[in-house]
C-alpha cells in the first residue's frame, strides 16, 4: 500500500497576549510525526480541546493568521507548500469537520456541496453527482433545498461526510466527527468510515472517542499535551495492554470500564505549563531521572513509535 | 400566510410600542420647553406680532399659559392627536405644512446620501477586510477614524470653501431668505444645491458602515464555515462573494437602518451650512427663535423618521434571516 | 522609558519591533501626555490674552500668528487652544456626569426584572430623537450656556455604556459564584460592591472614556448652531461660526485649523480609550 500523507516534526504554535499585553509563545503541537497510508484508517487520540483539531488545519493550510507551522507536511513524497494545499484541498484531500457549525448558515446545502462552478454544464453535472452521493447516503432531495439549521444531528453527519466524498478524495480527515451523536448515528458516521476504507480511501480520524477509535482504526496515535507519545497498533489493545508501550497508553487502557476502571491521578499539563522534560513526568510509575529535564524523541520502532526512554537501544 | 400573520403581529405589537414611547417624546419635549427660564412660549406668542388682546387670548389658552404644567401637557398632547400642531411664527404657517414641506426637501438629501454612504461604505469595507493588514486596507481604515473624529459641520465648512468659494463650483447658497417657502426654485437649481450637502453627508457617513463592514467579514473570514469553504477547495474572490458578503450584507443593511438618527443629526448641521431648505435647518431656526409648535412638531417626526429606520432593521432582522423566518414556520 | 540605541541608524527599528505592550502604553502615555499639554496650556491663557490688535487684521498664517489671526486682529492659535481647553472641559464633565448616570441605571436595573425592562425602555425613549435635536432641547429647557449645553451632552450619551453595564451584570449575576454568594444569604448590595464592582470597572473606565470625543463633537455642533456656549465664549464652535461670515473673503485659515485641532483632539482621546481597553482587554489584543 502506497503512503498517502505525511507529517514529520509538525509544530504549532501562537504568540498569545495576556491581562496587561505580555505576550508568550504558546506551543499547541509539538514535534508530531505520523503518516496514513492508502485504505488505512489512522486515528489521533487526545482529550478534548487539546488542540489536535490544529493537525487538521494544517495540513488544509487553514491555520489562523497568528499560527507558527513548522515541520514537514507531504503528500504522496512530495512536500506541501501552502499553495500546493490550496490546490489539491477540496480534491485529493477532503475534511469532515465537528458539526454543521461548518455550514455557512445562509446557504442551501446544495449549493454548499457543489461549490463554485463556472458553467451552467459543470453545474449540472456536479449537481447529478451530489444527489447520486446523497441518495446513496438517504438524504432525499429535500436536504438539498434545506438549511443548515434544519437538519437533524445524524442528518448533518451524512451532510458532512457526503460532501466529502463529492470530489472522490484520496485522503479524509475527520476531525471530531462523532462528540454529540447518539449510538446509533455514532455506529452509522463508523460504518462510513469502514466503507471508505475498503474503497482504498485513507482516512485520518482525529478524535477524543477511544471507543470510537478501537472500533474502526487500524493504528492509534495517542496524542498527550501537544505531543504524539505512542503510534500503537489496534491489535495491542487487547489483554492487559502488555503490548502497549508507553506508561500513559497502558493507564489509558486500564481506565477503561472494562478493563478495570483503573484512573491515573494528576491531569495533562496544560499549554504553556509544560515541564522541560518528559510531559508524563509527573505522573509516570516508571520514570528515569533523565526524564524530569530531558525530552525523549519519538522512536521508530518499524510499525509502531514510542516517545519514552524505556525503549531506547540499551535502556 | 402564517408568514404575513406573523409579521402583522410582530408590526402591531412594535407600533403600539412605538405609540407609547412617543407619548412620552412629546410630554418630556413639552417640559423641557415649559421649563426653560427664556420662557418659549411668552415670548413665541409676543414675537408673532398679535396686536389684538382676543387673539392672545385665544393663543394664550391654546397653549394654556396661566395654567399648571399638567394641564398645559395634556392640552397640547390633545391637540397633536387631533393633528392641531399650532401656526409656525417664522413660516406664517401651519406647523403640518411647513414640516411636510422641509421633510420631503430633507428626505431627498437624507435617502440620497444614505444610499451613495452605504454602498461607498460597504464596498470600501469589503476590500478593506478582504485585504487585511495591507496598504489598502489601512489607509482606508486612516480615512474611516479620521473621517469618525472629525466634526460633521467642520468638513462641511471645508467643502463649501474649497467647492463653492475657491472652485466655484457649486453656490454658495440657496439665497432664499429663511421664512419663505422656496416653490419657484427650479428643478436645476435645486439639483444643483443639493449635490454638496448629499456629498458631504455621505462623506461623514461612510465610516461607520465601513468599519462594521470590514470588521463583520473578519470575523466571518475567521469562522468555522468559511474555513471548512477554504477546506473544500474554494478561493479568491468566489469564496469571498459566495460565503463572505452574503453574511455581511444583511448585517450592514440593517446597520444602515438604525443609522437614521446619526442621519438627521448629520443634516441639521450641514443643511445649516449650506443654507439648505431642509427641516433640520428649519429645526435650528424654529430653536433660535422660539418657534415652540414648529420645533415641537420637527421632533415628534423627527422620532418617527428614527423609528422607521428601526422598525425596518427589527424587521430585516426577523423575517429575512432564514435562521429565523424558517425557524418561525417551523415552530408556528 | 525606551532605552536610547546608540546605533542611529536602526532608529526606526525598535519601533517596528517592539512588542504589543510597549507599543501600547507608549500609544497611551504620548495621546494623556497631549491632551493634559493642551489642557493646561489653555488655563494658563488668559481672556486678557486675547486682546484686539487691529494693526494685525485678517493676517494669514505665519511664524509669528501660527493660526493666522481674526478680523480683530486676535491670535488664532491662542483662541483655538483656549477653546480646546474648554471643549476638554466641558466634554471631562459631561463625560463623568453620563457614566455616573449609566452606572446608576445599570444597577438600578439588576435589582429586578421590572426595572431592567424600565431602564432599557428609557434607553429606547433616549435613543428614538436624534441626539443632536435632543441636545438642542435639553439645552433651551435649562436656558442654554455653559450649563445648558454640559447637561444636554450628559443626559444623552449614557445609553451605550448602560447598554453594555446591562448585559455585562447580566452575565455576571448568572455566574457560578454570585449564586453561591447568593446561596450564603449575602444581600445584593454585598454582590454587588464584592462581585460587580470589580468586575465592570473595566468597562466603566474604558465607557467613560470612549463617552469623550462624543461629547467634544456634540457641544462643538451644538454651540456652532448657536445653542450651547454663549459668543463671548472662546469656543471652538463659537470660533468656527464666526469664520463662517469671513469664508466668502478668502479667510481660509479661520475654519481650518481650529477644526483641525477639534479633529486631533478627538482623534486623541479615541486612540486614548481604544488602547487602554486592549491594555484592560487582551482578548481584544490576541485578534
Amino acid at each position: 500500500m502506497d503512503k498517502l500523507l505525511d507529517v514529520e516534526n509538525v509544530s504549532i504554535s501562537f504568540i498569545q497576549y495576556t491581562q496587561g499585553l505580555n505576550q508568550r509563545d504558546l506551543k499547541v503541537i509539538t514535534d508530531l510525526t505520523l503518516d496514513i497510508s492508502e485504505g488505512e484508517i489512522l486515528a489521533v487520540l487526545g482529550s478534548s480541546g487539546s488542540g489536535k483539531s490544529l493537525l487538521a488545519h494544517a495540513i488544509f493550510g487553514i491555520l489562523p493568521e497568528n499560527a507558527n507551522l513548522n515541520g514537514k507536511i507531504s503528500y504522496k513524497g512530495k512536500e506541501l507548500s501552502q499553495e500546493d494545499k490550496e490546490e489539491i484541498r477540496g480534491k485529493d484531500i477532503v475534511l469532515v469537520p465537528q458539526s454543521v457549525n461548518f455550514l455557512d448558515p445562509l446557504m442551501k446545502i446544495s449549493d454548499q456541496a457543489i461549490g463554485h462552478t463556472d458553467s451552467d454544464e459543470e453545474r449540472k453535472a456536479k449537481k447529478a453527482k451530489q444527489r447520486e452521493i446523497f441518495e446513496h447516503y438517504n438524504l432525499g432531495p429535500e436536504v438539498d433545498e434545506m438549511y443548515p439549521f434544519q437538519l437533524s444531528g445524524g442528518m448533518a453527519r451524512r451532510v458532512l461526510v457526503s460532501t466529502a466524498l463529492l470530489s472522490n478524495p484520496k485522503l479524509v480527515v475527520a476531525d471530531e466527527p462523532t462528540p454529540g451523536l447518539d449510538e446509533k448515528t455514532v455506529q452509522e458516521t463508523l460504518n462510513h468510515f469502514k466503507h471508505m476504507k475498503e474503497d482504498g480511501i485513507g482516512v485520518l480520524l482525529i478524535t477524543h472517542d477511544i471507543h470510537a477509535a478501537l472500533e474502526v482504526a487500524d493504528r492509534i496515535g495517542i496524542f498527550y499535551s501537544g505531543y504524539v507519545i505512542e503510534i500503537a497498533l489496534k491489535e495491542d489493545f487487547t489483554g492487559d495492554g502488555e503490548n502497549l508501550l508507553h506508561p500513559y497508553t497502558k493507564a489509558l487502557y486500564k481506565a477503561l470500564p472494562a478493563n478495570g476502571f483503573n484512573l491515573t491521578k494528576g491531569h495533562q499539563p496544560l499549554h504553556g505549563e509544560i515541564p522541560n522534560g518528559c510531559p508524563y513526568y509527573d505522573r509516570c510509575e516508571m520514570r528515569f531521572d533523565r526524564c524530569k529535564d530531558e525530552r525523549p524523541e519519538l522512536l521508530d520502532l518499524g510499525n509502531k513509535k514510542v516517545r519514552c526512554f524505556k525503549y531506547e537501544e540499551g535502556a | 400566510m402564517l408568514k404575513n400573520e406573523k409579521l402583522l403581529k410582530f408590526l402591531g405589537k412594535k407600533i403600539v410600542r412605538f405609540i407609547i414611547l412617543l407619548i412620552f417624546v412629546i410630554l418630556l419635549s413639552f417640559i423641557l420647553i415649559d421649563m426653560s427660564p427664556i420662557n418659549p412660549v411668552k415670548t413665541y406668542i409676543a414675537n408673532l406680532g398679535v396686536v389684538s388682546p382676543e387673539k392672545i387670548a385665544i393663543l394664550e389658552s391654546y397653549w394654556g399659559v396661566n395654567e399648571p404644567i399638567t394641564t398645559k401637557m395634556f392640552n397640547w398632547l390633545a391637540n397633536i392627536i387631533h393633528l392641531d400642531f399650532g401656526t409656525s411664527l417664522i413660516y406664517r404657517a401651519p406647523v403640518l405644512d411647513v414640516i411636510k414641506q422641509k421633510f420631503v426637501a430633507s428626505l431627498v438629501l437624507m435617502l440620497s446620501s444614505w444610499i451613495f454612504s452605504g454602498v461607498i461604505g460597504f464596498l470600501l469595507g469589503v476590500v478593506a477586510g478582504f485585504k487585511k493588514d495591507t496598504i489598502i486596507d489601512k489607509a482606508i481604515k486612516v480615512y474611516c477614524y479620521i473621517l469618525q473624529s472629525a466634526p460633521t459641520f467642520w468638513i462641511a465648512l471645508l467643502f463649501l470653501m474649497v467647492f463653492s468659494v475657491y472652485l466655484g463650483w457649486f453656490p454658495t447658497g440657496l439665497g432664499v431668505p429663511v421664512g419663505t417657502l422656496s416653490e419657484n426654485v427650479s428643478f436645476w437649481d435645486w439639483l444643483q444645491r443639493l449635490i454638496l450637502p448629499m456629498i458631504t453627508l455621505s462623506v461623514v457617513g461612510i465610516a461607520s458602515i465601513t468599519l462594521f463592514t470590514r470588521d463583520k467579514l473578519i470575523d466571518v473570514m475567521n469562522s468555522d464555515y468559511f474555513l471548512f469553504a477554504k477546506a473544500r477547495g474554494e478561493s479568491g474572490w468566489n469564496l469571498i462573494v459566495r460565503h463572505g458578503i452574503r453574511n455581511v450584507l444583511l448585517p450592514a443593511i440593517t446597520l444602515q437602518f438604525l443609522g437614521f438618527s446619526e442621519l438627521f443629526g448629520g443634516a441639521v448641521l450641514v443643511e445649516q451650512i449650506f443654507t439648505y431648505p431642509g427641516i433640520g435647518q428649519a429645526a435650528v431656526s424654529a430653536g433660535l427663535r422660539s418657534d415652540v409648535p414648529l420645533l415641537l412638531g420637527i421632533v415628534i417626526f423627527s422620532a418617527i423618521f428614527v423609528y422607521c429606520g428601526n422598525l425596518i432593521a427589527d424587521v430585516l432582522y426577523n423575517f429575512v434571516d432564514p435562521r429565523i423566518r424558517e425557524g418561525e414556520e417551523d415552530g408556528g | 522609558m525606551a532605552d536610547k540605541s546608540k546605533d542611529v541608524s536602526s532608529i526606526y527599528s525598535p519601533i517596528a519591533k517592539m512588542n504589543l505592550r510597549t507599543k501600547t502604553l507608549l500609544t497611551i502615555g504620548l495621546t494623556v501626555f497631549i491632551l493634559v499639554a493642551v489642557v493646561i496650556t489653555s488655563l494658563f491663557i488668559n481672556s486678557a490674552d486675547i486682546t484686539t490688535n487691529f494693526n494685525a487684521m485678517n493676517q494669514a498664517p505665519s511664524f509669528e500668528h501660527l493660526f493666522g489671526t481674526d478680523w480683530m486682529g486676535r491670535d488664532m492659535f491662542t483662541r483655538t487652544m483656549k477653546g480646546l481647553g474648554l471643549s476638554v472641559q466641558i466634554g471631562a464633565g459631561a463625560s463623568i456626569l453620563s457614566s455616573v448616570i449609566a452606572i446608576i441605571l445599570a444597577f438600578v436595573g439588576s435589582i429586578n426584572s421590572k426595572l431592567d425592562s424600565f431602564i432599557a425602555w428609557l434607553v429606547d425613549l433616549f435613543l428614538s430623537v436624534p441626539h443632536i435635536l435632543l441636545i438642542i432641547l435639553i439645552s433651551i429647557g435649562l436656558g442654554g450656556g455653559a450649563f445648558g449645553v454640559t447637561m444636554g451632552v450628559a443626559l444623552t450619551h449614557w445609553t451605550s455604556l448602560t447598554r453594555i453595564l446591562r448585559a455585562e451584570i447580566k452575565q455576571i449575576n448568572t455566574s457560578e459564584f454570585v449564586k453561591l454568594s447568593q446561596r450564603f444569604g449575602k444581600s445584593k448590595i454585598w454582590i454587588a460592591k464584592k462581585h460587580i464592582l470589580p468586575l465592570v470597572i473595566t468597562q466603566i473606565i474604558v465607557g467613560t472614556i470612549l463617552i469623550f470625543p462624543h461629547a467634544i463633537m456634540h457641544e462643538a455642533s451644538v454651540t456652532f448652531l448657536g445653542f450651547g456656549l454663549s459668543p463671548h465664549e472662546p469656543a471652538i464652535g463659537i470660533i468656527l461660526s464666526e469664520s463662517m461670515k469671513y469664508l466668502a473673503t478668502g479667510n481660509w485659515w479661520l475654519a481650518l485649523f481650529p477644526g483641525l485641532a477639534l479633529l486631533i483632539i478627538v482623534l486623541l482621546f479615541d486612540i486614548a480609550g481604544e488602547n487602554i481597553k486592549k491594555l484592560l482587554d487582551p482578548t481584544s489584543a490576541n485578534e
